[in-house]
Parts: C-alpha cells; sequence; structure tokens
C-alpha cells in the first residue's frame, strides 16, 4: 500500500528537497479480497512528478502539504506558466477586431475577447486602451493553445475582475511571494495591514498593484513588498517597526 | 522576444512621482545607484554593477599592421555586445539602433578624447603595432548601459596589461608573462560618461536613470567627462531642446559626479594590485556577493550545548589571543571590491542614510579570511563569553581569598590585567 510513502511523504513537510529527491510505492505484496478499496495515490502539485510507483521531486524547494492527499513544492520561481482558472494581472498591448492582446508574462499573449466583460454587449464596448491594465482569469491555459482570458465569473459578474489601475504602481515580484501574500492567513498581509491603508491587487503572474493615499506610502509599499523575498520573517518585522517608527 | 510593455499606470506614476521628486527606488535626484567595481583572474577584466546594471569589459591585445595614414600609432577598438542575457528584448548577432548609439558614444568618450596613449602602443613604425580591443558585454539591463559601459571599459583600460616587446633587427620577440612582466597602458585620463534624463520637456530632470525611468524619459544628455573637469564628448538624444543653464547645471553635476566614480575606480585599482600582490584569491569568483534567498529559509538546528564550559576552557587555554573583531556590516569587502552611492536602503523615508563606502574600500586581504571562518568565530565568541563569565564569578571569590593564586594565569592578556584592577579594588574596600 501507499502508506508508507505517505508516511515518508509526512515525514519531510516543510523540509527542503531538491530536484532527484524520490519517494518510492511500496509494491503491494498482499491483495485483499474484502475490500476493494483503491490505493489511495497522492495528488501532486507543482515541482513533483509521479512515474509508475516513483515520487520524484523536480523543483528544488519546501515540500508543501494540503490534507487528505495533496503535496507540492513551494520554491523561489519568476517565470509565469498560465494555469486554468488563475487571476492575473495582464497588459492590454494590442486591440486587434473582437479580442484584445494581453501581455500576462507568459511565453505567449493571451487572448481577451471584448464580449467577457461584465455587461459588454455587441453594442456596448469595454473602454479598454492599449496599456491598461485588466485583472482576469484564464479560462483556456493550454501548453499547445493560445491562453485565453475572461473578466466574468460563471455568472456573468465581474467579482472584481475588469480594467482598473489609475494612480497605482505595478511591481514584478516572484511567483512565491505572491502565493504568499495570497495565502488565507498571510503573515506578510496582516504586517502589511498594520502600516496604513492601502490598496493592492495581486495576480498569480508575480504582478502587484499597489495604491495607497500617496505617492510617497506607495513607494514604500512597494519597495517593502519587493524586498520581502530576501527577508526572514524577523528580518521584515523589523523593518516594518522601523517603518512605523519613522513617523510618516 | 518583445519586451515587457509599460502599462500607462506605471507611466502616469512615475512621471508624478517625478513632479514630487520621488524615485523608484528612493533616491534623490542627483543621486547614482549604487556603483561596485570588481575584477576577474585575468589583467583587463572588470565587472561593473550599477544597482541592477550589469557590465563585463574585457581588454585584449594582438599584434598588427598599423594603418597606413597613421604608422606610428596603435590601434584602439571598442565593441558593445547586447546579449539577450541582459533583456529579453536585445538580439543576438544583430546590430540594433541602441548598440549602434552605444559603441559611437564609447569610441567618442575613450579613443576621441585620446585618453590612451596610441603611440606608445607602436612596435616596429609602419609595420606592428599593438591593437588593444575592448569588448564590452551587457549581463542585465536596468537602465543606464553607457555610464556602466563607460566605467567598465576604462577601468578595464587602466588595469590591463599588455605583453613586453623587444626588438632585435627585425625580430619581434613578444614575452610570456612569466619571462617578463606585462607592461600597463599609458592612460592619460580617465573619461566617464554621466547621463541625465529630462522629463517633461526639460523641466526635470534625474542622474542615472533606471530602466523603468529611461523608457517614459523625454530626452537624455550624455556628457563625458574627465577628473580635470574636460568635457570629452557631449551627446544629446531624444530631441528636446535644452537650455544653455541646463546644460551648464548638468556639467556642474558631471563634474563632481566624476570625481566621486575616478575615486572609486582608483580605490578599486589599488584594492586590487594589493590583493593580487599579497597573493590573496581575487577575482570574479570571490567579488561574487553571495545572495542568498531566504524567503523560505528554515529554522536553525539547536546548538549542541552539552560539554560547553569543558570546551569552551579547553579554546581559552589553547588560543591566548581574542579573536580578530568581525566587520559589522553585513556586507564583507572582498579584496579590489569598492562601492559607492546611496544603497537601497533608504527609499525615500526622510533619514538619509550615508554610506559607509569609506568602511568598505578599505578592504585588505585578511578579510577574506574572517568571512569564511565567521561563523565559526561568532560561535567561538559565544561560547567564550559565556565561559569567562562563569570563571568570572568563580575567580573573584578565589582572588578574595588568596589574591596570589595561580588561577590567574588562566587567563591573560589584558583580560587578567582588568581582574587584577578589580580585585585590587575590592582589596581596597575591605
Amino acid at each position: 500500500l501507499a502508506s508508507g510513502m505517505f508516511s515518508s511523504l509526512k515525514e519531510k513537510i516543510g523540509e527542503v528537497l531538491l530536484p532527484g529527491d524520490e519517494f518510492v510505492f511500496e509494491s503491494e505484496d498482499t491483495i485483499f479480497l474484502t475490500d476493494n478499496v483503491k490505493p489511495e495515490r497522492p495528488v501532486c502539485g507543482p515541482g513533483l512528478r509521479q512515474s509508475g510507483n516513483r515520487l520524484v521531486v523536480s523543483k528544488s524547494g519546501v515540500l508543501r502539504h494540503k490534507p487528505p492527499h495533496t503535496f507540492w513544492m513551494d520554491s523561489q520561481q519568476w517565470r509565469y506558466v498560465p494555469a486554468k482558472a488563475e487571476t492575473v494581472i495582464g497588459i492590454v498591448t494590442s486591440k486587434s477586431g473582437d479580442i484584445f492582446k494581453v501581455d500576462v508574462g507568459g511565453s505567449e499573449q493571451a487572448s481577451l475577447s471584448y464580449l467577457a466583460f461584465e455587461g459588454a454587449t455587441k453594442r456596448n464596448r469595454p473602454n479598454v486602451q492599449v496599456g491598461d491594465l485588466v485583472f482576469a482569469q484564464f479560462t483556456v491555459a493550454n501548453k499547445d493553445m493560445e491562453p485565453e482570458l475572461v473578466c466574468i465569473d460563471g455568472s456573468g459578474r465581474a467579482n472584481g475582475m475588469g480594467v482598473f489601475g489609475g494612480g497605482g504602481l505595478l511591481l514584478k515580484v516572484s511567483l512565491g511571494l505572491v502565493r504568499r501574500l495570497l495565502a488565507p492567513q498571510s503573515d506578510i498581509r496582516s504586517d502589511l495591514e498594520q502600516l496604513f491603508p492601502c490598496e493592492l491587487v495581486v495576480g498569480m503572474n508575480g504582478r502587484i498593484w499597489v495604491r495607497a493615499s500617496t505617492i510617497q506610502q506607495t513607494l514604500i509599499i512597494s519597495n517593502l513588498l519587493q524586498s520581502c523575498d530576501t527577508l526572514t520573517a524577523p528580518q521584515r518585522r523589523e523593518q516594518f517597526r522601523k517603518l512605523q517608527k519613522g513617523g510618516l | 522576444m518583445k519586451e515587457t510593455p509599460l502599462s500607462n499606470c506605471e507611466r502616469d506614476f512615475l512621471l508624478r512621482a517625478i513632479e514630487e521628486k520621488k524615485r523608484l527606488d528612493g533616491r534623490q535626484t542627483y543621486d547614482y545607484r549604487k556603483l561596485k567595481i570588481t575584477f576577474g583572474t585575468d589583467y583587463g577584466c572588470c565587472f561593473v554593477d550599477l544597482g541592477q546594471t550589469r557590465v563585463m569589459a574585457q581588454v585584449s591585445c594582438e599584434l598588427v599592421a598599423p594603418k597606413e595614414n597613421r604608422p606610428t600609432e596603435g590601434i584602439l577598438f571598442f565593441n558593445i555586445e547586447l546579449s539577450p542575457m541582459a533583456s529579453p528584448s536585445f538580439e543576438q548577432g544583430r546590430q540594433s539602433e541602441l548598440s549602434v548609439k552605444l559603441n559611437r558614444q564609447l569610441e567618442r568618450c575613450l579613443r576621441n578624447s585620446k585618453c590612451i596613449d596610441t603611440e606608445s602602443l607602436c612596435v616596429v613604425s609602419g609595420e606592428k603595432v599593438w591593437q588593444v580591443r575592448v569588448d564590452v558585454h551587457t549581463l542585465n539591463n536596468d537602465g543606464n548601459l553607457m555610464d556602466a559601459a563607460s566605467v567598465a571599459a576604462i577601468t578595464a583600460l587602466c588595469h590591463f596589461r599588455r605583453p613586453d616587446v623587444a626588438i632585435q633587427g627585425e625580430e619581434v620577440t613578444v614575452f610570456s608573462p612569466e619571462e617578463r612582466d606585462p607592461i600597463p597602458l599609458s592612460v592619460y585620463h580617465m573619461p566617464i560618461s554621466v547621463s541625465f534624463a529630462f522629463f517633461q520637456q526639460g523641466t526635470f530632470l534625474l542622474v542615472d536613470p533606471c530602466e523603468r525611468e529611461e523608457r517614459v524619459m523625454d530626452g537624455l544628455l550624455m556628457i563625458a567627462m574627465n577628473k580635470h573637469r574636460e568635457i570629452c564628448s557631449i551627446q544629446s538624444s531624444g530631441g528636446i531642446m535644452l537650455l544653455k543653464d541646463q546644460v551648464m547645471r548638468c556639467s556642474k553635476i558631471a563634474s563632481v559626479k566624476v570625481s566621486e566614480i575616478t575615486e572609486l575606480i582608483s580605490q578599486a585599482l589599488l584594492n586590487d594590485k594589493a590583493a593580487r600582490k599579497a597573493g590573496g584569491k581575487c577575482g570574479f569568483a570571490e567579488s561574487m556577493p553571495q545572495d542568498r534567498i531566504t524567503a523560505l529559509k528554515m529554522d536553525q538546528t539547536d546548538v549542541e550545548m552539552t560539554n560547553v564550559s569543558q570546551t569552551g576552557s579547553g579554546v581559552i587555554l589553547q588560543g591566548d589571543e581574542a579573536p580578530p573583531p568581525t566587520v559589522p556590516s553585513p556586507v564583507v569587502p572582498v579584496p579590489g571590491v569598492g562601492q559607492v552611492g546611496q544603497g537601497l536602503q533608504s527609499w525615500g523615508l526622510e533619514e538619509e542614510e550615508e554610506d559607509d563606502d569609506d568602511e568598505e574600500e578599505e578592504s585588505s586581504g585578511d578579510d577574506q579570511v574572517e568571512e569564511v571562518t565567521q561563523i565559526k568565530l561568532s560561535e567561538k565568541d559565544k561560547k567564550e563569553a559565556a565561559v569567562v563569565e562563569i570563571s568570572d564569578s568563580e575567580e573573584e571569590e578565589v582572588v578574595i581569598l588568596y589574591p596570589e593564586t595561580t588561577e590567574k594565569s588562566k587567563n591573560s592578556g589584558s583580560r587578567s590585567d582588568q581582574k587584577g584592577a578589580a580585585a585590587s579594588k575590592k582589596r581596597q574596600k575591605k
């Protein structure tokens, strides 16, 4: 059974693994005649690869686990690969016919139909200019096809998506930092909340848009976020404290 | 590959920030980014970091026939390579507009200013002269490639040594570095380019624009100057009209910046020379910053604490000298490295942090050893401190009871002196 493997995997949760580290299923010696339960297999996220009865690490990072059987590697990466249902920040690069071409930082530009906005009809086109920022979601993200974005959810509502970005600053951070920001209990976010009010839009493609009440504050937040990549938690708290003491 | 487009919001934000005299990385209007010069193992190899911008210059030479109209002059050749490594929008092997512009500017800055004595490069008049070739490779582009390239090129030229030659009749012998020491080029002065970006039709001016600032600027003015305040070349691009006052102001700023950078270059060259003379490790690999991504850092493992007092007192008995002082700054300087300019720590906060350049520049050979052993030392420190305290308290009792015991000899140097003093005080009290 795979239970042996699960225990060995669970032992390593939170530890650093390197590409080539391997976990092996124990081959089934006994066949259960009474209960025909399917053997449980781990669900592999990014950085883990399953082949036969082996599970190989393909990215260096920290092993993470989500019950019951999901495992993935938390790593530092800057390169974005589109994935379905992920929300990203894109920059509109061209308007051609009824689609917009959007740069999302992937290998290829994504397409965004002008009908994929809330309340858009053939008559009522959304007001999108080249160079605008859009917060959108992937409906098609396939390695062989052009990725497709929409700015509405399943029920046709904008749900926070659409064109945005007046008066803020866009910055690029690592994908790992974005995931840490978007985690349900994000310590960076809670630290940020104590500083001063600001608006954040976080795309899974490593782009973050920030707006605070003044340009100075926006710059501070953006520099803080960019430095979070190379700071440990105590160092970061120290920085934030210093900033609060600075009496801005 | 196309470069990432600049969004409207970034453009608006940058322009508004510039109007408020704020910059993305917290610099002031006239501030340069952190400039760092390092050398490779070979002579004439130089890396320059200007913030995130990074270029490498390599100087090489060969014997060639001179140009017909200049039979007694050596040849200087400059080449800037914009590799896709620097930015995905640079294409390999194609002369882009930018590379032509940079090449031309570098030539004007270094060849036309006659900063290198080309006549000394002549071996046999009309037959053989040295051709000195400077290859500048861009490794990362975060704006202001020209300044970084000019600093790298002139530093590499100053650092370069050509092989010695001897002429016997018709025969020219080139000596290898083992046979005869190679000869440095004779450099008259060091022209350094300083770039100024203009915004809003010249209303706002920034020194050392970064990549995003370069993309929203209206015009660019590049002034190449040496430390004697002689302008070697001046070029304005982007098609904006500049007033005489503005150009004068820029040249004043440039003269300040150039003297700073020249100072830094000569310091870096000196450091490198000292490091090479000392025979210590030098070169690129030694100068690499050890950037560590600490975001996913794991907690430190607890140190084994049993037998600490025994081993600690053992350490004290063995080594009687206090450990050499460790460098307080987290950046451990390396020979042949100089740094100047504001770090990125200030972030536009009101408190201005002055960089301790001098401290970092005055690096010596044994700093390096320190770097390696720093962790060890600090551990030792800890142990020692703990142990000394314990023995302290013990000793005080001992001292009071038997002032002349041999226990004292355990501690040597200043430590025992202090204790002696303390003990005598105590005795006085009693």
